[in-house]
């Protein structure tokens, strides 16, 4: 097949292989990709691979078919570069990274502030363990948050529902940060560089906002709030 | 015939996983039904022992994949109930013998030849796991009301539904009223709060399980087991029944009346 080359470029990068995919629609990609792994099939064995899919949109069935047909061939697929919105909801859904590493927390601090402060991820619950919303702006969860399940957000988050698992808003450096829940009792809750745990509670469990007061992690009830 | 395929998961090892596999089959089996359960649980093989039909395999699941017999062969018919059959595991290779396209293949043979095909998965979400939900219409998550045990059923039920799997069903499995009532035991409204799915039943904790995995004759078979009984009800719930959940509370009283345990 003369034309593959152009449609598959191959890149070494630091966390493994970076495939980009272009020029042709999505089944003849993913064959024609198929096909490049089976003919350097020592090439690729064991191989950790990031692809870069560009504008196609997929479906949780083609890029689980597109998994299986690697991992049959010894090639974990661990991250899915897209510029289309579903693709990347696909991806997220099946578990897979969406961007090659996350900024360190350090060097970004003017990036995030550069953010739109509107920008915000909406997630449709339950997150369930071991479901991970990585975003650099807020976070809304409509849902519960399960124990074991991960959010990490460059703003605030917000969780309509029960939220206990693992939660880091301003996880880039923002201390005006917040995260708010019908029902806070997240396994570890983090702010900028703050870390906390529930407290045990008791009694009836309220709506409550949690933020950085003078360097300190403090949980309020919401009802507090809405007079000021 | 078109089979029904359902697997049953749980993420962690030793919720009862091939004990409710055994148990659901005899209890479809002798309603009737013709079912087949498969173990694929390759490298750990034991839902033969519990049906207590390990010394009839002659072919494997792996056998049957590569091509070494035919469906029939591979389909070890149960002594006591003529419509159960099992297709075992193979125990000297491992998962990756066995791809997920391969189980969709078989199961869609297979499915013109019974009512049920029912999967018992390994424990994990990896390579095996894959492989037991890959030609599944249903999947049943097993998870005991402990909470690492639901922590990981969670996690399978995030797969299903990433899979497009979903929406998966719940058994509870190894449920003691006692203690729940003494407040030592995650009760099944604890359990349901957290991972939002349907329930579809509760098999109570008996000790009789044990004896009966260790003879191969599975407890659905043994109309005075409350556990035997509640694997019936998930068969005739299967079935599209409603029906409603045992009362284990009035149970026990019962029983502690009769003088047993």
């Amino acid at each position: 097949m003369d034309e593959t080359p152009s449609l598959i470029q191959i890149k070494g990068i630091r966390d493994g292989l970076l495939i980009t995919l272009g020029g042709a629609a999505w089944p003849d990609l993913a064959s024609a990709f198929v096909k490049n792994v089976d003919e350097r099939s020592s090439f690729f064995q064991g191989a950790r691979v990031a692809i870069n899919v560009g504008a196609n949109e997929l479906r949780v069935a083609e890029l689980s078919a597109l998994r299986d047909q690697l991992s049959e061939r010894g090639i974990a697929l661990w991250a899915v570069l897209s510029e289309s919105p579903v693709t990347e909801t696909t991806a997220q859904n099946l578990g897979l990274a969406t961007r090659l590493s996350m900024p360190r927390p350090v060097d970004v601090r003017e990036a995030a502030e550069e953010l739109p402060v509107d920008a915000a991820k909406w997630v449709k619950g339950p997150l369930r363990s071991g479901g991970r919303v990585l975003f650099e702006g807020n976070v809304v969860v409509m849902g519960d948050v399960n124990p074991g399940a991960e959010i990490v957000a460059g703003g605030s988050v917000i969780v309509w529902g029960r939220l206990r698992g693992v939660v880091h808003a301003g996880a880039q450096g923002d201390e005006k940060a917040v995260v708010c829940a019908l029902e806070l009792a997240p396994t570890q809750l983090r702010i900028a560089g703050e870390i906390a745990v529930s407290p045990k509670k008791h009694g009836k469990s309220q709506p409550e906002v949690a933020c950085l007061k003078d360097g300190q992690l403090v949980a309020e009830p919401w009802q507090e709030l809405t007079g000021r | 015939m078109t089979a029904k395929v359902v697997t049953i998961a749980s993420g962690k090892g030793g919720v009862g996983k091939t004990t409710a596999v055994a148990n659901i089959g005899v209890a479809l089996a002798s309603r009737g039904q013709k079912v087949t359960c498969i173990d694929a649980d390759i490298g750990l093989r034991n839902l033969d022992v519990v049906l207590g039909l390990e010394n009839r395999i002659v072919y494997d699941l792996v056998d049957l994949i590569e091509g070494r017999c035919r469906l029939r062969q591979a389909m070890i018919r149960d002594k006591r109930l003529p419509e159960l059959y099992l297709i075992p595991a193979a125990q000297t290779r491992d998962k990756t013998a066995v791809s997920p396209s391969d189980m969709v293949r078989l199961c869609d043979e297979l499915r013109q030849e019974v009512d049920w095909i029912i999967i018992d998965s390994p424990a994990g979400i990896e390579r095996g796991f894959k492989n037991a939900i890959a030609a599944a219409d249903r999947v049943i998550v097993m998870t005991i009301p402990e909470v690492s045990a639901v922590r990981d059923a969670d996690r399978v039920i995030g797969l299903l539904d990433a899979e497009e799997k979903g929406p998966a069903a719940l058994v509870i499995n190894r449920l003691d009223p006692a203690m729940v009532k003494r407040g030592d035991m995650l009760s099944v409204e604890d359990v349901l709060d957290l991972l939002a799915v349907e329930l579809i039943g509760i098999v109570p904790e008996d000790e009789n399980v044990i004896v009966a995995s260790n003879r191969g004759q599975p407890l659905a078979l043994d109309a005075k087991s409350k556990a035997g009984q509640a694997f019936q009800n998930i068969a005739r719930r299967l079935m599209g029944e409603q029906l409603p959940f045992m009362d284990l509370e009035s149970q026990n009283l019962l029983q502690r009346l009769l003088g047993r345990k």
